[in-house]
């Protein structure tokens, strides 16, 4: 049987990164994540596994030091919080210029600014909408327990191999803080330097063999047709991520005249509501969008037909919202509710919104 | 006799490194940078690594020096190439890791990661290029550019009370535990470019011997940026940068 552990969030991370094989972890420390690292270093898996674990100087040389291990087609990743991902979107926009692979942990706090050190959900534009420069795109998974940390690790490497580019965790202090039951999935064995030149010696800068020309990674080209003939290859990139990888979670929504779209901690605390909901007649589902992209759209969409209304609930001023509204393009209500700054919504709070804004 | 007669393999005494490609340099007529590829080429090569050889290129003119290397070559963000390096270095740590930087790469934008990688001791070499300007950009004022020294940002010339001091940020890695060599170099004669050819094939060796951080500034000549001729570029070099930036080994154990 598999063994089951009582963790935080944010060691469940920890863990998984050196149970999934992870080659090197490189980061900085900051709440409420700290304990990614911390755990990390109690386990000492450069004894184990091999895993490199290191701390930098900051969390600009972090995500560079991500940049020069997925360069050597190795599976690296780092974890911060807001103001740290914010220094790494740069970072995050080279990889995915180079496509390279990467897995970046964001357990959020309140922002803007230094903010607080409470959960939040504010960077929802910064992970989909870009964060760094230039037209690029990442995976984001959005985990809504401790266990989902854990295996969004491994989902997340396999993804960021599959397509060579950075996957982000969008996590946040809630679900990084707070003790679950997790179960340990079967280990996945560090690739050996051999088979990584195998399988990827083709692109990564893994030594130069006598029979190839020296491999060459680089966002870089000067020539406008050349970068335009990238930018449209990762476009296509994109895309596909787009039709193969959206996931999502619905959640009574097979009678539901009210839907609620809420993602990570939001999410688990509209399961709540979804019980009020229930008991007092009002058929309330929810949608709990697992990629925050790819956007579960078209699972939105074919809920339209039975609907009265949406209302999106997220831990910030309304940011996914726009994406459900882009989703349902006016053919149905859409409204907010959120609060910000580290304050967390009760399933009542919701339950009192949803009631005021629809009239119920 | 003829040239013919003269062109044969047993006379041969000088070769271009196999480890340098035939692409045409873009570097300007002049410019070090072309001689301190040859040097690295040219050490790659004597010491047959070229298949255990990984290059980290900055931003700034040399960010094209994968183009005329042929090893694997990661090319870096601005400044932070040190911690590229760091992690291919810890990932694969019997391979030879190099970073190549310029002096805005290395001594402005990048000081963090530079200082703390040397100071990890981190086992790679790295390759300063010091020519007190900015040469992809278009001549403006470096960390190194000396006082009184003209550029497009100081068109008046450098002045301290405006601009700050010429950061001698060699000296500073220096006093850092983990450097166990820090050398500073140039190549603007037959007899200094055969003592930077030593200075970077120990550099390789120390990396190999897991000594610790080896850093090796080169003194350089920007003669388009500085508005001189080459010939102009290497006088002024010897008798401006040299006095400031003194040539010569500062740290070796």
């Amino acid at each position: 049987m598999a063994e089951k552990l009582l963790k935080k969030g944010n060691e469940a991370i920890a863990l998984a990164a050196i149970r999934y094989g992870a080659d090197g972890y490189f980061g900085y420390p900051i709440t409420p994540q700290s304990e990614v690292m911390e755990t990390l270093m109690e386990e000492m898996p450069w004894e184990t596994t091999g895993m490199v674990v290191l701390q930098a100087e900051s969390e600009t040389s972090s995500i560079n030091m991500l940049y020069g291990g997925a360069c050597c087609g190795k599976k690296v990743m780092t974890s911060s919080s807001s103001p740290g991902i914010s220094l790494m979107c740069e970072g995050m926009s080279y990889m995915a210029g180079a496509e390279l692979p990467c897995l970046v942990v964001n357990v959020i706090r309140g922002g803007p600014g230094l903010g607080t050190i409470q959960p939040a959900q504010g960077d929802y534009f910064q992970s989909v909408k870009g964060g760094g420069h230039g037209d690029y795109k990442i995976i984001v998974l959005a985990p809504a327990s401790v266990q989902e940390m854990y295996d969004f690790v491994g989902l997340g490497f396999e993804l960021a191999f599959k397509y060579r580019n950075p996957v982000l965790i969008l996590s946040d202090g809630a679900i990084g803080q707070m003790m679950e039951k997790v179960e340990l999935r079967e280990p996945v064995r560090r690739l050996t330097d051999q088979e990584i030149a195998e399988k990827y010696g083709h692109w990564a800068t893994v030594g130069k063999p006598a029979s190839r020309h020296g491999n060459i990674i680089s966002s870089l080209s000067l020539a406008a047709s050349e970068m335009e003939a990238i930018n449209l290859r990762l476009q296509e990139k994109f895309q596909k991520m787009r039709e193969n990888e959206v996931r999502f979670e619905k959640m009574m929504c097979d009678d539901a005249e009210y839907m609620l779209v809420a993602f990570g901690s939001s999410a688990r605390i509209c399961e709540g509501t979804l019980e009020i909901a229930r008991e007092k007649g009002i058929r309330l589902g929810l949608l709990r969008p697992i990629t925050l992209f790819p956007f579960p759209e078209q699972a939105i969409r074919e809920m339209l037909p039975q609907l009265k209304g949406i209302m999106s609930v997220e831990l910030n001023s309304g940011q996914m919202v726009e994406d459900v509204r882009l989703a349902v393009n006016g053919t149905v209500p859409v409204e907010f509710y959120g609060r910000m700054g580290g304050s967390i919504f009760s399933p009542e709070e919701v339950f009192g919104a949803l009631t005021k804004k629809f009239n119920l | 006799m003829d040239v013919k007669d003269i062109i044969k393999p047993e006379n041969l005494v000088y070769n271009k490194s196999k480890v340098l490609t035939d692409t045409i340099m873009h570097y300007c007529p002049g410019c070090s940078h072309g001689v301190v590829h040859k040097l690295l080429a040219e050490v790659i090569e004597d010491m047959g690594i070229q298949d255990n050889a990984i290059g980290v290129s900055p931003v700034g003119c040399a960010v094209f020096a994968y183009k005329y290397i042929n090893i694997d070559w990661q090319q870096a963000a601005h400044g932070r190439a040190p911690a590229l390096a760091t992690a291919t270095k810890r990932l694969y740590p019997d391979k030879y890791v190099f970073t190549y930087q310029g002096d805005g790469d290395l001594a402005s934008i990048g000081t963090a990661e530079i200082m703390h990688a040397c100071n990890r001791g981190e086992n790679i070499v790295v390759i300063f290029i010091n020519n007190a300007i900015y040469g992809m950009t278009g001549g403006q004022m470096a960390p190194t550019t000396l006082l009184g020294m003209k550029t497009a940002t100081t068109p008046y010339g450098r002045r301290a009370d405006l601009n700050g001091y010429p950061f001698k940020i060699t000296e500073l890695i220096a006093q850092l535990e983990g450097t166990c060599y820090v050398t500073r170099q140039s190549v603007q004669n037959p007899g200094s470019v055969r003592k930077a050819k030593k200075a970077i094939r120990k550099a390789f060796e120390n990396s190999a011997q897991k000594k610790g951080t080896s850093f090796i500034e080169i003194v350089s000549a920007c003669n388009s940026n500085w508005k001189m001729t080459p010939v102009q570029a290497n006088k002024w070099m010897e008798e401006n940068m040299f006095p400031f930036y003194p040539l010569g080994d500062i740290k070796d154990r």
